[in-house]
């Protein structure tokens, strides 16, 4: 496998592990390791290193909207242009074309559920094309990019063994 | 209560000793574990589950599930091993029992068994109590630990009856390959000797493919393959293996088996038959993890100066220790807290090393090796 396909998949794992243990765990030297990552960086494939947060453990108010976006285009306006739009909006923390019954997935982050209604309803729902909105709050998040929320037992494994 | 003679003679793993000597101890980062640190994948524990749910709760068939016999038969073909569900294969409570039935199915008291040494702890024991004698067959560092036909001739094992072995090795992770197997079939031919292949790691082979004895010319009918769940698809404890094996030594083992298990879990077998339809991939990831896990630790005892062959099979790294390993074992425990286990617990060409599983999280391999760094220093 090529190296920066190898990078990927461990900074997938986790993006904190230093170079050096990238390396390590690849066989590749240090540079090489760092090389994969600028070009990876470079290339529009990796677009930064984030935190994968509970936030019903922070002690923190923070409601976030899944929002369905109905839109009508005309000869001028595409999809890119109704998107841009929207995905400036620094409240907007996921936005998405999708296939089916709307248009456009959208994930609004706010303090509070009155924060974000006022900000689908003052921002979003006014923009000329945008034919219908639906949020939906999320209640409870189980699994977040491939981490589970859950307790998880702790390793129960007899300490050494055959 | 008197307790039987060819039980007293046995004496207890070395291993217990150092289980007993880590779990006494605090905060111990334990790289001594036989097993992996997975979670068996969900399909096959949602298959264990559904099968509870809908009351199968009876003993199978002696051998073992009709579907779950056909689909091991074509799980098995990945390795060109080609063995007909209905009389060729039977299904046990791990491979452990795969490795009695072999010993009290297939050999006499008074019998030879040759074992390869360093070795998995229990094949001297099974064939002791199977009435044999066991006849050590060293392996050496220089050699990769692999398995060699002068080996074999040096240690006398031209007169012995049997021969049992693990590729991909416990305890020293090296893997065997067709060329490397090639010498050894020549030999168990020419002086007519049972091979009992223990291949539960086969799954886990890093350089490249597992290859097994038994594809050689000759040896399908003289030798009985051992594999399992445990290992590949981290389902130590439903205790599920199988043995593939011409008709008349599976059907021998299908006696002892039927009058002293009668059938394996059922509740495994469900699980197991769920693994092997849709698990593949979810195998492939932990191969994959144990892969980049095998080359860090490797790369760590190389950069302290520890002497490390490439082990390329199982979970396990292989590295000689400065001095005594019982006692570097036992310091490094209690003045550093990481648990691995001295090389001669495994039996001659075991001392001088440490068998260390890296069958543990990222996290924690980061830390046992920075503290056997300071360790050493």
């Amino acid at each position: 496998m090529d190296a920066e396909r190898d990078v990927l998949d461990l900074l997938l794992a986790d993006a904190r592990q230093s170079t050096a243990d990238i390396a390590r765990q690849t066989d590749r030297t240090e540079a090489e390791v760092e090389a994969a990552i600028d070009d990876l960086e470079a290339a529009g494939v990796v677009h930064g290193y984030q935190a994968v947060v509970d936030w019903a453990n922070a002690d923190e108010e923070r409601v976030e909207g899944h929002v369905e976006l109905n839109v009508e285009l005309d000869r001028e306006t595409k999809y890119e242009d109704i998107a841009g739009r929207i995905a400036n909006y620094s409240e907007v923390e996921t936005l998405r074309l999708v296939s089916g019954d709307y248009d456009f997935a959208a994930v609004v982050v706010g303090t509070s559920m009155r924060d974000v209604s006022a900000f689908v309803a003052d921002q979003i729902a006014p923009i000329p094309e945008v034919t219908q909105t639906v949020t939906h709050f999320v209640m409870d998040t189980y699994k977040r990019r491939g981490v589970e929320f859950a307790d998880h037992d702790d390793d129960d494994r007899l300490s050494v063994s055959p | 209560m008197k307790v039987a003679d060819r039980v007293e003679r046995t004496p207890p793993s070395g291993i217990r000793k150092f289980f007993e000597l880590a779990e006494a101890a605090d905060d111990v980062i334990s790289l001594g574990v036989g097993e992996p640190d997975f979670s068996a994948p969900w399909a096959a524990r949602a298959a264990a589950i559904d099968a509870l749910e809908r009351g199968q709760t009876s003993y199978t068939a002696n051998r073992g599930r009709a579907d779950l016999r056909e689909g091991i038969a074509e799980h098995v073909t990945q390795y060109d091993l080609d063995y007909d569900p209905e009389s060729e294969i039977i299904v046990t409570a791990g491979a452990s029992e795969a490795v009695d039935l072999s010993m009290r199915a297939l050999v006499d008291p008074g019998d030879t068994v040759a074992v390869p040494q360093p070795s998995y702890i229990s094949y001297a024991p099974t064939a002791k109590f199977a009435g044999a004698e066991v006849l050590p067959v060293p392996t050496r560092a220089e050699n990769g630990f692999k398995l060699t036909d002068d080996a074999l001739a040096a240690a006398g094992a031209a007169d012995a009856d049997a021969l049992i072995y693990c590729y991909p090795n416990n305890p020293t992770g090296a893997v065997m390959d067709e060329a490397d197997l090639r010498p050894v079939a020549n030999f168990a031919r020419e002086h007519d000797l049972t091979v009992f292949a223990d291949e539960i790691y086969a799954a886990l082979t890093y350089g490249g493919d597992h290859d097994s004895i038994a594809t050689l010319p000759g040896m399908g009918e003289r030798t009985v393959v051992i594999g399992g769940f445990s290992k590949a698809f981290a389902m130590t404890g439903l205790r599920l293996g199988y043995a593939l094996a011409p008709p008349e030594a599976v059907e021998a083992m299908n006696r002892v088996h039927q009058y002293t298990m009668l059938s394996a879990p059922t509740t495994a077998q469900f699980a197991g038959l769920e693994a092997i339809r849709s698990c593949d991939d979810a195998v492939e990831e932990m191969r994959e993890a144990y892969d980049r896990r095998r080359r860090y630790v490797l790369s760590r005892f190389r950069e302290m100066g520890l002497d490390c062959f490439e082990a390329e099979g199982a979970f396990y790294v292989f590295p000689e220790c400065p001095g005594d390993d019982e006692q570097f074992a036992e310091n490094l425990l209690t003045e550093e807290g990481v648990a691995v286990v001295p090389g001669s617990v495994f039996g001659e060409g075991g001392e001088g090393h440490l068998r260390v599983s890296y069958a543990t999280g990222m996290d924690d391999l980061r830390e046992a090796t920075a503290r056997i760094e300071r360790f050493l220093d």
